[in-house]
């Protein structure tokens, strides 16, 4: 068993005892989990960390604006078998990107779904296939990945998936291989009762001078009180270039925690995007490790909140090698009393010079309750660097609005058209063209939603 | 006698309790080419902000009469939509909104106001860039964000490429020539010559004389603390640029 390290800052948050009914759901989870000793291992780690960390509190420098105990107060229910009666083979066809081609898993509450999925034509040697079979058939490649970069001691959520998960997407690209397609994973809940609990577990790899594109959709066809935690390794090689697209549409009332841990080899070109619409409240929690000299990575995210929705991203970009450039682009739009929360950390470790790192956070209140927290965080230990960021938070321009009236465009259409504008900023981002016009479409028809409830107040 | 486009008629106005327009007159007809310049402070940019519709000033006399209509009374979207056309001083970068999109909204705008049907993306094309040929515009201005990157000289380009598509009865250009090198201010100014017709009317505001060597206009009007203090031909601006606004103050009479 790995050992504990417990430092003041993760100090248990929750008495022991609390925490049990977790060891307990783990020991009866371990006697029918049916793993190699290595990934038994993992999980017992994780549910020591989780139970030693336990949930954040509002203490947290790094969940201050985020609280998360109606989570920690849910009755912890895994889904361990499917619910399929609610789900029609017609049913994946009905979310956003269902009209991409290319590769496609489908899981419904964390249970790989072979019946809606297909498998594209794929170069040699690509692999598009559920974990759970990766690891139980050929766990070589998955061994030499899974619970590297998203590390239970660091996260309780992370750790809670660790102990917990059931499957996901295991994707693997070859050195040099191009998968012309982007693949897609979708995650359909179908949680009939609060409380359902899923865990969600990806692993992306991607080696040397390989080329893909991968769409993470998380999508709903309950109401109920669900909670999706998910984590992906996203593991890009030397000179590989990736985009990797993941959607948060869950249930209005869900709760969605995400990690997407990323490690970067050297030349290597990424581009990544965090889209959250849907969900009570959600947090995508992204790590992205520049571990190699002169690569270059985008991170790209848009959070459209109303009502009382709260989207919370927090990120960790890490310069650990010279001559690296690092773009965030955050932007969120906000109607009624909903909350945006961004927290970007630059650290730039000793010796990665020429490091050019940029992050920029921008939110458009649609209403006077609606509330963005935004937290920027240099941390830089080398001498010879650009490191920018910046962050507003507004209104919509009056000068725009007046220079659109200007051109005969009435006040309501130019209104639309600039908060249409704002959220395709981030939209035009999105390199891969069928994903980009599919998204496109979705956030418009959403922020339409947005200006009727803002609009008629 | 044709109908003037437009009257303006002993207009005052402010912002914030201060007075800035001190009773304007000018009248303006078909076909004709005004020059207003002055110093800065004078009025100039408020003159023209007024007329296209921006929100904050306060009128506090006079009238403004738009082919018959009572301009002040029009919405600033109304008065595009009836042929007004203000080419911003600072054009306004608005990243996320295509530039192609955001023309055939405003152009489809103007028609419906005139109940002539909508032009489909396709007819928009073809008229548009018809008028890019007109104006040696460059194709990659339909394809990037509104005035997004584009350097000053450009951003006034686009203004009058964008007079071009929405074909107004009264073009008001708001220091167009402000900031422009020679080859830029040429291009501006030929393209506001070929869009001259007899039945549109077009009102120049601009700080320099260099202009008027370009665009050609009927009448120059001087204006010094915001009253019009001299109105002359072409031949007043190449005086002005000569002697200074100052001489204007001391040498001329006020016209009544």
């Amino acid at each position: 068993m790995v050992t504990v390290e417990t430092k003041p800052a993760v100090k248990p948050k929750q008495p022991m005892r609390e925490n049990g009914p977790y060891w307990e759901k783990f020991e009866q989870f371990a006697k029918i989990a049916e793993d190699p000793a290595w990934v038994r291992v993992a999980r017992r780690a994780g549910i020591s960390h989780f139970v030693e960390l336990g949930f954040p509190t509002l203490q947290d420098e790094d969940w201050r604006f985020t609280n998360v105990a109606p989570i920690a107060k849910l009755p912890f229910k895994r889904v361990l078998e499917p619910a399929r009666d609610g789900v029609t083979a017609q049913a994946p066809g009905h979310f956003t990107f269902a009209g991409l081609a290319g590769s496609k898993l489908v899981f419904v509450d964390g249970h790989f779904a072979p019946e809606f999925s297909s498998t594209a034509k794929l170069p040699e040697g690509v692999k598009v296939t559920s974990l759970a079979e990766a690891i139980a058939k050929e766990p070589a490649p998955v061994e030499k990945h899974l619970f590297r970069y998203a590390r239970s001691d660091a996260s309780a959520f992370t750790a809670l998936n660790t102990a917990f998960f059931k499957d996901g997407a295991f994707i693997y690209v070859p050195a040099g291989q191009t998968v012309p397609e982007p693949i897609q994973l979708l995650y359909v809940s179908t949680a009939k009762e609060d409380g359902a609990t899923v865990h969600v577990r990806n692993l992306i790899v991607a080696e040397r001078s390989s080329q893909v594109t991968i769409v993470e959709s998380y999508v709903s066809l309950s109401d109920a009180a669900y909670f999706t935690n998910s984590v992906t390794e996203l593991v890009v090689g030397d000179n590989a270039v990736v985009e990797h697209l993941k959607l948060q549409d869950e249930s209005h009332r869900a709760f969605h925690i995400a990690a997407v841990a990323a490690h970067f080899g050297r030349a290597s070109n990424v581009v990544t995007h965090s889209i959250a619409l849907g969900a009570k409240l959600s947090r995508t929690n992204i790590h992205a490790h520049l571990a190699g000299e002169g690569l270059e990575c985008i991170l790209n995210g848009l959070y459209l909140t109303r009502g009382e929705q709260l989207a919370d991203h927090y990120m960790i970009v890490e310069h650990a090698q010279p001559r690296c450039a690092s773009h965030e682009y955050f932007n969120g739009i906000l109607a009624d009393k909903s909350k945006g929360v961004f927290h970007g950390r630059i650290l730039v470790r000793p010796g990665a010079q020429k490091t050019d790192a940029k992050q920029t956070n921008k939110n458009l209140l649609l209403s006077d309750d609606a509330t963005a927290n935004s937290k920027p965080q240099l941390e830089i230990y080398a001498n010879d660097v650009t490191c920018t960021h910046g962050a507003t938070i507004g209104q919509l321009n009056d000068e725009s609005i007046f220079y659109l009236r200007a051109r005969g465009i009435g006040l309501e259409t130019a209104r639309r058209m600039l908060i249409h504008a704002f959220a395709g900023e981030i939209i035009d981002r999105v390199r891969c063209t069928p994903v980009r016009e599919e998204l496109d479409k979705l956030v418009w028809n959403r922020l339409e939603l947005n200006e009727k409830v803002t609009v008629n107040k | 006698m044709t109908h003037p486009i437009l009257a303006i008629q002993n207009l005052s106005a402010g912002v914030e309790g201060r007075q800035i327009l001190k009773g304007i007159n000018l009248v303006i007809r078909p076909g004709e080419v005004h020059a207003v310049m002055g110093p800065n402070g004078s009025g100039k940019s408020t003159l023209a902000s007024i007329l296209a519709g921006r929100d904050g000033y306060n009128i506090t006399g006079g009238e403004v009469i738009y082919c018959g209509k009572d301009l002040l009374e029009l919405a600033s979207e109304d008065r595009a939509r009836e042929g007004v056309f203000l080419a911003f001083q600072y054009p306004v970068e608005i990243p996320g909104v295509n530039s192609t999109y955001f023309l055939k909204a405003a152009y489809n705008e103007i028609r419906k106001h005139h109940g002539q049907p909508e032009l489909d993306a396709m007819e928009f094309l073809t008229f548009v860039k018809e008028k890019m040929k007109i104006l040696n515009v460059p194709e990659d201005f339909l394809k990037r964000p509104v005035n997004h990157g584009f350097s000053g000289g450009e951003k006034k380009r686009n203004e009058i490429f964008q007079m071009a598509v929405l074909e107004p009865k009264l073009a008001i250009l708001d220091e167009t020539d402000s900031g422009l090198d020679i080859d830029a201010l040429k291009i501006v100014a030929t393209g506001v010559n070929r869009l001259k017709r007899p039945d549109n009317a077009q009102l120049v505001i601009t700080h320099y004389q260099r202009l008027l060597n370009f665009i050609v206009p009927d009448y120059v009007h001087v204006l010094m603390d915001g009253r019009i203090v001299r109105t002359g031909g072409k031949e007043l601006a190449l005086e002005l640029e000569e002697n200074g606004y100052e001489s204007i103050l001391h040498g001329a009479a006020v016209p009544a």
